[in-house]
């Protein structure tokens, strides 16, 4: 079903993808408005053009397709389903996600998956084909990040801002770059990818490729670093009682 | 280390006339502050372990037991208190931040006491709530305050959405791990009853509690724990809680070992797990990026839902409220500084934030001069402690109350403030199993189904008295309170007379 979202304010889109027979929604010339989808489940919608601020957000199981750039706050608190981005995506995407994936084809803002956070069969899996912004993963409890850096392999630094992962205290991030982060918080551990890591972001580097085309054997074929909590950084020092 | 040791504060007297030694204190202290000791055949008691919580007081069958402040005393001096040195001993050997639970116990002004409430004689004559119908029900949400009409001249009849309270009261957020199951399951059955609302709090909704959704009130905190759509849709309302009285500017912390089971299944993280809420909502660094998500939630739920907005009493709170009535939300709740918590750092708890009673009455009166008091409701918490407070409250500006320290005390909290340890021998702020049985649901139900009755009909005769037959016509009424021994700068802000005036 074609839904002509030009000129029609966001809650009459959604009320028309919500009233939506059919499974599958195609929205053309979408146009800045926000809050599309949000808490949505069962459908798969294709935006055209450019969504607005807090697409998908507590998104329950709809796969979105973006045609374009995302704004800020995608996917904000998301359960299940899936976000793919045939462009970059604005600050805090996937913040604080519990559940589905965020493909974004290139660069994402500051604070991306800030919060996300892992629960039994629920792991939410968010990947930047680009650079991130400064704070990427911060407090991140569960889940992974995987930013991939193409296009910014020349550049001398790793494809993130400033504090990555400050106050993290769980979940993984996958960074493809020859470089290591150099303002990393003492919070945070970093090594090599093991035998065992690479495996596990092929599978969702694979996915990527899939998505936006590419060789992922070929983009596997570099230096890739996993940063993980590490043991010191409990919470727990923090405080005696009064 | 010498050096730290601290005189107990407290001491266990035990009438060793009267005790039995039927080890019922034994048995009932979860911190094992008491012992038996075979050799003697008698009961022995560590006084550094007891927390003042008088559980083995009341639980004593002889009448044996009674707890009293030690006599031990450093040099005695106004500025170095006994608190003062030892928190700098606490630090110094621990090295770590201050912790402690419920609202400040520091001697700041109380403006509730400090107010005088009004009442008719001869011209406005006084009514009996027992013979005259008294109408205590509120509506909280967004009202209308200009008549809209369609094309074809008909009056639009469609409401924003409201909670219907049948009673200005309502149990402020106490999350599921921070509360014990039976707790919260108490609030639940009170709220039901009651035909109020209680909270949630951070920690997301037991499932067996959905049920209760038309009397529950679904909080979502910088954590997101356990939020999803359906817990969205759960609820009569949804708050969004930016801060917290006893905390203001900082976020919580659920400790893993409280991540456990359910509470677990509950939050949506895994078991053994810190639960941490930062300070912020990182999506929320403005008036307009919480507008978005006012929004995100009003999409979710399909605009069925108000959506409550908590922040807590701080020096600019009268601009914040102003934002936060333009942000879309339908209800604005304010917290003061005398709130309680289930933990947070001593020094934030004693020293951040105002008094709900100056926070309230600056917020109402700014929203009344830009004239947008119409479309938002305003809840005042933060030490509401009797009905008296609540009748104050309202006739501040207030459209409803959130009492929490006063709802634990009803359900059995003797205010030991130790609540972050974890072993609340009343069953409320534990999840140990054998603890968490202590306390009945129908009977946590019943005690606090009897406290908003009682307060209820006390309200009611405060407002006959005042020769006002609807709370309606309470809120705001600041002529219906006088100051005594305020300053005029006080009562300005306050926007009363002096008593006598």
């Amino acid at each position: 079903m074609l839904i002509q979202a030009k000129d029609l304010p966001f809650r009459e889109l959604n009320r028309q993808i919500n009233a939506a027979g059919e499974q599958s929604v195609t929205l053309q010339g979408v146009m800045g408005q926000r809050f599309i989808a949000s808490g949505l489940k069962g459908k798969d919608v294709e935006i055209n053009g450019i969504p607005g601020n807090a697409l998908g957000a507590y998104l329950d199981g709809a796969h979105i397709t973006v045609r374009g750039n995302a704004q800020d706050a995608t996917g904000d608190t998301m359960n299940e389903g899936s976000i793919r981005i045939y462009g970059r995506s604005g600050d805090a995407t996937g913040y604080a996600m519990r559940g589905g994936s965020i493909y974004v084809q290139g660069d994402s803002g500051y604070r991306a998956g800030i919060h996300m956070k892992a629960y039994s069969a629920k792991y939410p899996v968010l990947v930047i084909g680009g650079a991130a912004g400064s704070f990427l993963g911060e407090y991140l409890a569960g889940g992974v990040i995987i930013v991939l850096g193409i296009g910014h392999e020349a550049e001398g630094k790793a494809p993130v801002g400033y504090f990555t992962g400050t106050g993290m205290y769980g979940g993984k991030i996958f960074l493809r770059s020859a470089h290591v982060p150099h303002d990393l918080p003492p919070q945070v551990d970093v090594r090599e990818a093991a035998a065992q890591d690479r495996e596990e972001a092929y599978a969702h580097v694979a996915q990527y490729c899939a998505y936006f085309g590419g060789d992922p054997h070929q983009l596997m074929e570099h230096r890739l670093l996993v940063l993980t909590p590490s043991e010191e950084s409990s919470y727990k020092q923090l405080y005696c009682a009064q | 280390m010498p050096k730290d040791y601290i005189y107990p504060e407290f001491e266990i007297v035990r009438n060793e006339g009267r005790c039995t030694v039927c080890r019922r204190c034994e048995e009932q202290c979860a911190n094992r502050a008491h012992a038996f000791d075979a050799a003697t055949s008698r009961m022995t008691a560590e006084d550094a372990r007891c927390v003042d919580c008088h559980r083995c007081v009341a639980m004593c069958p002889a009448h044996a037991l009674k707890i009293v402040q030690s006599s031990h005393t450093f040099r005695p001096g106004a500025n170095w208190t006994r608190d003062a040195i030892t928190d700098i001993h606490r630090q110094a050997g621990s090295g770590g931040a201050l912790l402690t639970s419920m609202g400040t116990p520091k001697d700041y002004p109380v403006y509730w006491d400090k107010l005088l409430i009004n009442a008719s004689q001869v011209t406005n004559p006084s009514i009996d709530p027992l013979r005259e119908p008294m109408e205590t029900k509120v509506f909280l949400g967004q009202k209308h305050t200009h008549i809209q009409r369609d094309e074809s001249g008909r009056i639009c009849t469609e409401l924003h959405p409201q909670i219907t309270l049948a009673t200005p009261i309502l149990f402020s957020a106490m999350s599921y791990g921070s509360l014990s199951y039976n707790a919260h399951e108490s609030l639940a059955r009170a709220a039901q009853e009651l035909g109020i609302c209680y909270n949630s709090g951070e920690g997301g909704l037991h499932e067996d509690l959905y049920h209760y959704g038309p009397n529950t009130i679904v909080q979502v905190a910088s954590g997101r724990f356990g939020v999803h759509p359906g817990y969205l849709k759960a609820g009569a309302a949804i708050e969004i809680k930016m801060g917290q009285g006893a905390k203001p500017g900082i976020g919580g912390h659920l400790p893993a070992e409280k991540v456990m089971g359910d509470v677990s299944r509950t939050r949506m993280i895994p078991q053994g797990t810190e639960a941490i809420s930062p300070a912020p909502h990182h999506d929320i660094y403005s008036i307009e990026d919480l507008r978005q998500l006012v929004y995100t939630l009003k999409e979710a739920t399909d605009y069925k839902k108000p959506i409550i907005v908590k922040i807590a009493a701080v020096h600019n709170i009268s601009a914040i409220a102003s934002g936060v009535a333009r942000s879309g939300a339908d209800i604005i709740a304010i917290d003061g500084f005398r709130g309680g918590t289930g933990a947070a750092p001593a020094r934030i708890r004693d020293n951040v934030g105002i008094p709900i009673e100056l926070a309230l009455a600056s917020v109402d009166a700014r929203l009344r001069e830009e004239g947008i008091r119409g479309s938002i409701s305003i809840i005042a918490g933060g030490s509401i402690r009797n009905s008296a407070d609540v009748v104050r409250a309202i006739a501040l500006g207030a459209d409803a109350v959130y009492i929490a320290t006063g709802a634990l005390l009803a359900m059995g909290c003797h205010l030991c403030r130790s609540c972050h340890l974890g072993r609340c021998n009343w069953g409320i702020a534990t999840q140990l199993p054998e603890l968490v049985s202590r306390l009945d649901p129908e009977e946590g139900k019943r005690r606090l189904v009897n406290l908003i009755t009682a307060w209820t009909y006390e309200i009611k005769e405060m407002m006959g008295g005042m020769g006002i037959n609807s709370i309606e016509a309470l809120k705001g009424n600041r002529l219906m309170l006088r100051g005594i021994g305020l300053t005029q700068k006080e009562l300005d802000i306050l926007g009363v007379l002096h008593a006598g005036e």
